[in-house]
């Protein structure tokens, strides 16, 4: 029986891309050495922040906990290397705008001594629970780029029991490799990671999704799933079409069903993992091992020496891109991620943390850059595009013209901003950035109503509690309304001298007011020291 | 001569659609009732009374009763100016010159120079101050809409404004709606 | 190291405007070659001075409207819409006339309403509608093709002068397009089989005129195949307008002329591959497409066979233009993970 399948159906759209793999394809995984100061974000997964639970100058081991999860969300994190603990301050990490969040920095001491947590060899004895619970404590999250802690995502799901379970490894994205030479070198750690999971979820059946230019890394996956004899895995080979990794159009060409908008693979039965992921978990649960390292591409023209790395968990990224040779020429673009979703790094003092699956530096002409967006000339490339089906053409129109209801009638947050219609347009407008620009707007716009309903509830209820009405009553409000304009009469209109005495009035009033508050704070900062008095909180 | 006349005429058609469009695109015809709703939902409830009136809906039916401009909201500022130039076919305005400009933030406590007056208490539009007499005040900072009412009767001055970020940071596939309103912890 | 910012995707896009543009023009020089064979060179006339003064026209609105100039005049779309209005016009009209509808054309049709896409409207063919109204005698003069075609000399002095040399008037040497010939004499209760006899009718289409239409259809192939334009648009256009000639010939082949006929006459291939694929002013969603191409060939047919005029292309896609954001808003593809309400 063959265990390797063509893939059932395809998903709308997509692109076929040049893939540039062959710069990092077919060499050996690298070990990166240790750097000196290894800099650990508490929060590298999606949830709440990890809460620390060490102190400046402590000594710590490689797989000891420096944070504990805190939240059903929240995944734990662990120092990557022996040494000494030197701070625990804000440090820049590893996102767009380049800001700073509480680390953990630890200057190592190259001797690497580390510890774990019990070996469980016999994981099929043991509960769901308490094997999830092992997940969250080795701080393991996916590693496929969202950074979601696995503990949460193998949940056993009450709405519906899940029959397959996915591995992805389809690595649609360009240039990286990180996943291909995991399933080259180190099928078996995935495939017992596999196992584990399929024991927690209870699922019959599983699949390990391959892209179909990964031939080497099929014929290993193969063998090994010869070699483990298992009956329960199957290899679906799927098309090297951009985004065929992405979970909506993985789950899509796989059971041939969508996933409902808003919900969860979960609710069709289906969860998906990524192998780099199912490799972590093997390490979590069979050996004991926390989550401190992970592979990532190194790639691109722009580096001298592109390879793919095992790389601890913190390493600042200049430090990898020195080992790696160093850049090629001066001016740089640094990409965390892939060249369809992954972001530019402000700042490469930052560390690479558990959602770095790769860093491509591209040479000088690799990756020009885009022209000047001209107007959309409506062509319907970006329709075409899509892999979900929208029009990208009407988000963008409704976007820029910052129509908050049309751009939700247009389904704004099914996008999975993966950037096919960015990568086709003749016009060279940087859609995804209004997508991610106007779901902001629309986010920020929903929490203000939000708050406006509260508020209004809580001025009603008020008014109850004191036996008032609001006065709408039409003589009260002209009486208010003569007062408030004070003027008799009820037109709006002022003369220059008038509006010219109101400005001043104004201003001073302004001035006053603002002067009054500075006399308060002085007042308060005098008679207590320990007072912050401007970004702290009254309670 | 004909052509005069054919002039007259198209004028006079003319003039009656303008006035027919008038009449059919103006507030009058639409329920009181329905449009005070309707202005008050565009209103951000922050209840500071500069506008004037004693809180937002009573701002709302004075609009409606055509007794106060669209323009008086500062904490709305130019976006709620828009809303409702949008809704009831009005010009829109700068925001009127004697409505003090507002910042948003919300209103903060300094404990130690609070003598539990409970003056603060009174004045809260949304009651999210709470406290007894001689008992430690707090402002409740979810409900608190920074109309910075309760500022000038404080006796000690203790009461500040901090700025308030809008949004927490909202995670992958995460809505509005699951954010508690409010501000960062 | 010096880092640069940039947003994601860094893939650049490989197909840009102006290159979608000069393929356009690229697939309209068979049929440029082969209108000027066939109908003198009045029509490279008309060609150049409408892309001159379509160029010269964006450049002005550019420069009032404080945009680039230069910059903008390289995507070439000013210069394809001269192009095909210069292939509307009969190859004998006077400049003032070329020159009108190409200021037309790109001012009111094209920068008014804010420039490359912003306009509802084809602006070529909002041009050649507005001369069509405004001129319909001086639009109806096309010379008989092949047949004893006007020398350069006086192509150039009725272009000028609006009078051929030695002061002799066109009608000397214009006569009525097939399909206005067709129309006036099927409405004097000729029929179709003692029509199709005439010299005036080739195998395909028009004489003459089929050779045009099949350039078109040469030049339509190429772009489908480069994939600059959507199939669906030239596919529904000539099936429409196949199939209704097709039923009618078929219910009476006395008064109505065959699908072959319409199909390659008058200006339905030009109109089915460069005039409706206008990706500006065409539907946008792939069935508001489907709709907004069967449509027109619809129109084409209606208006040719009961509307006023003996071709409808221009006004048939000039009406569609019209009713785009409808057929949009209610032909949205289905989102995935939505129901199909």
């Amino acid at each position: 029986m063959s265990i390797i399948e063509q893939v059932h159906q395809r998903f709308r759209g997509g692109l076929a891309l040049p893939k540039h793999k062959e710069l990092t394809r077919g060499k050996p995984i690298l070990e990166a050495p240790i750097p000196p100061e290894l800099i650990i974000p508490l929060r590298q997964h999606v949830g709440e922040s990890a809460a620390v639970t060490v102190h400046v100058g402590q000594y710590v081991r490689r797989g000891e906990q420096i944070g504990r999860a805190t939240d059903f969300l929240s995944a734990a994190v662990h120092a990557s290397s022996s040494g000494r603990i030197i701070a625990i301050e804000d440090r820049v990490t590893p996102h767009p705008s380049g800001r700073k969040e509480p680390c953990v920095v630890i200057a190592t001491d190259g001797e690497d001594a580390s510890q774990g947590l019990p070996p469980w060899p016999n994981f099929h004895s043991l509960e769901h629970s308490t094997l999830r619970n092992r997940l969250r404590q080795c701080g393991v999250v996916g590693l496929g780029g969202a950074a979601f802690p696995t503990a949460a995502k193998l949940t056993y799901s009450p709405r519906r029991s899940i029959h397959t379970l996915i591995l992805n490894a389809v690595e649609c994205e360009p240039y990286l490799t990180c996943d291909e030479s995991l399933l080259l070198e180190r099928p078996q750690e995935i495939l017992n990671g596999l196992e584990i999971m399929r024991h927690i979820l209870q699922v019959p059946t599983a699949v390990i999704a391959i892209g179909e230019n990964m031939s080497a890394s099929l014929a290993s996956l193969k063998e090994a799933i010869d070699a483990f004899s298992s009956q329960h895995v199957r290899i679906v080979v799927v098309p090297s079409l951009y985004p065929a990794g992405s979970e909506h159009q993985l789950v899509q060409m796989i059971t041939g069903q969508e996933v409902p908008s808003g919900g969860l693979p979960s609710d069709l039965g289906v969860v998906t993992q990524n192998v780099a992921t199912a490799a972590a978990v093997y390490r979590a649960v069979i050996l004991g091992e926390p989550l401190t390292s992970r592979v990532v591409t190194i790639t691109g023209q722009g580096i001298t020496q592109p390879h793919n790395l095992r790389v601890r968990i913190g390493t600042p990224i200049q430090y990898l891109l020195d080992f790696c040779g160093g850049a090629v020429g001066s001016n740089h673009l640094v990409i965390m991620g892939g060249p369809m979703m992954g972001f530019a790094l402000p700042n490469v003092a930052s560390p690479v943390v558990k959602a770095t699956n790769c860093l491509l530096m591209p040479g000088a002409d690799e990756l020009p850059g885009r022209g000047a967006a001209q107007p959309c000339i409506r062509c319907g490339f970006c329709v075409d595009a899509c892999p979900v089906g929208l029009l990208p053409q009407q988000l963008y129109w409704h976007a820029r013209a910052n129509d908050l209801e049309a751009v939700q009638e247009h389904h704004l947050f099914d996008c999975i901003e993966c950037g096919c219609c960015a990568t086709v347009c003749p016009s060279q407008i940087p859609l995804v950035q209004y997508y991610r620009q106007a779901k902001r707007e629309v986010a920020v716009h929903e929490q203000r109503r939000e708050q406006a309903t509260l508020a209004r509830e809580r001025y009603e209820h008020r008014l109850t509690r004191l036996g008032q009405q609001a006065d709408t009553n039409l003589s009260q409000l002209t009486r208010l309304a003569a007062s408030a304009l004070d003027s008799p009469g009820d037109d709006f209109d002022f003369s220059a001298d008038e509006l010219q005495t109101a400005e001043i009035t104004v201003k001073q009033a302004a001035i006053q007011a603002a002067l009054d508050r500075v006399q308060a704070k002085k007042q308060a900062t005098l008679s207590s020291p320990a007072n912050d008095g401007n970004d702290g909180e009254s309670s | 001569m004909s052509i005069l006349i054919a002039i007259l005429l198209l004028a006079l058609l003319a003039a009656a659609a303008a006035g027919g469009l008038a009449m059919a695109t103006s507030s009058q015809s639409r329920d009181k009732a329905i449009l005070t709703q309707q202005v008050d939902a565009v209103l951000p409830q922050t209840q500071c009374t500069r506008c004037g009136f004693s809180g937002c809906l009573p701002y709302a039916k004075a609009i409606v009763e055509g007794l106060a401009d669209i323009n008086r909201c500062p904490p709305g500022g130019e976006a709620t100016i828009a809303e409702l130039a949008l809704l009831l076919g009005k010009p829109v305005k700068p925001l009127a010159l004697d409505c003090l400009p507002m910042a948003p933030g919300v209103a903060g406590i300094i404990e130690e120079l609070c003598i539990g007056c409970a003056r603060c208490i009174k004045v809260c539009p949304v009651d999210a101050i709470i406290g007894a007499p001689r008992q430690m005040h707090t402002v409740i900072k979810s409900a608190c809409t920074g109309c910075e009412l309760c500022l000038p009767v404080c006796p000690t001055d203790c009461i500040v404004m901090y700025t308030a970020p809008l949004l927490t940071t909202l995670q992958p596939g995460q809505s509005a709606s699951t954010i508690s309103a409010g501000l960062s912890p | 190291m010096k880092l640069s910012i940039a947003s994601a995707p860094f893939i650049r896009p490989t197909m840009q405007v102006s290159w979608v543009m000069r393929q356009v023009l690229l697939a309209l020089v068979p049929a440029i070659l082969i209108n000027t064979l066939f109908f003198g060179p009045g029509v490279i006339l008309n060609i150049l001075l409408a892309c001159l003064v379509a160029v010269s026209c964006e450049a002005i609105a550019l420069k009032l409207r404080d945009r680039p100039i230069v910059a903008t005049l390289n995507d070439s779309s000013a210069l394809l819409a001269g192009v095909l209005l210069g292939l509307a016009m009969p190859p004998l009209s006077p400049w003032w006339l070329t020159a009108l509808g190409a200021a037309f054309a790109l001012i009111v049709a094209k920068h008014l309403y804010g420039g490359l896409g912003y306009n509802p409207f084809n602006p070529a063919m909002a041009g050649y509608a507005a001369l069509l109204t405004s001129f319909p005698s001086l639009m109806k003069q096309w010379p008989t093709p092949g047949a004893e075609l006007p020398g350069v000399g006086d192509t150039l002095h009725h272009f000028i002068f609006g009078r051929l040399m030695d002061n002799r008037l066109i009608d000397l040497i214009s006569s009525a397009t097939v399909l206005d010939h067709t129309k006036s004499q099927l409405a004097l209760h000729y029929t179709w089989s003692e029509l199709s006899g005439e010299t005036l009718y080739g195998m395909l289409g028009g004489a003459g005129w089929q050779w045009v239409a099949l350039a078109y259809l040469a030049g339509g192939l190429y772009l489908l195949a480069v994939r600059i334009i959507d199939w669906r648009i030239p596919t529904t256009v000539l099936a429409a307008l196949a199939t209704l000639a097709l039923f009618f010939h078929l219910v009476d082949s006395d008064h109505y002329p065959g699908p072959i006929f319409h199909l390659f006459s008058g200006a339905a291939m030009i109109g089915a591959f460069f005039i409706a694929t206008d990706p500006v002013s065409a539907a946008t969603t792939p069935k508001g497409r489907l709709i907004y191409g069967a449509s027109i060939g619809i129109l084409i047919y209606l208006i040719r066979t009961f509307g006023g005029y003996p071709d409808g292309v221009a006004f048939a896609v000039l009406i569609l233009n019209a009713a785009v954001p409808v057929i949009d808003r209610h032909t949205q593809p289905r989102v995935y993970g939505h129901d199909r309400n």
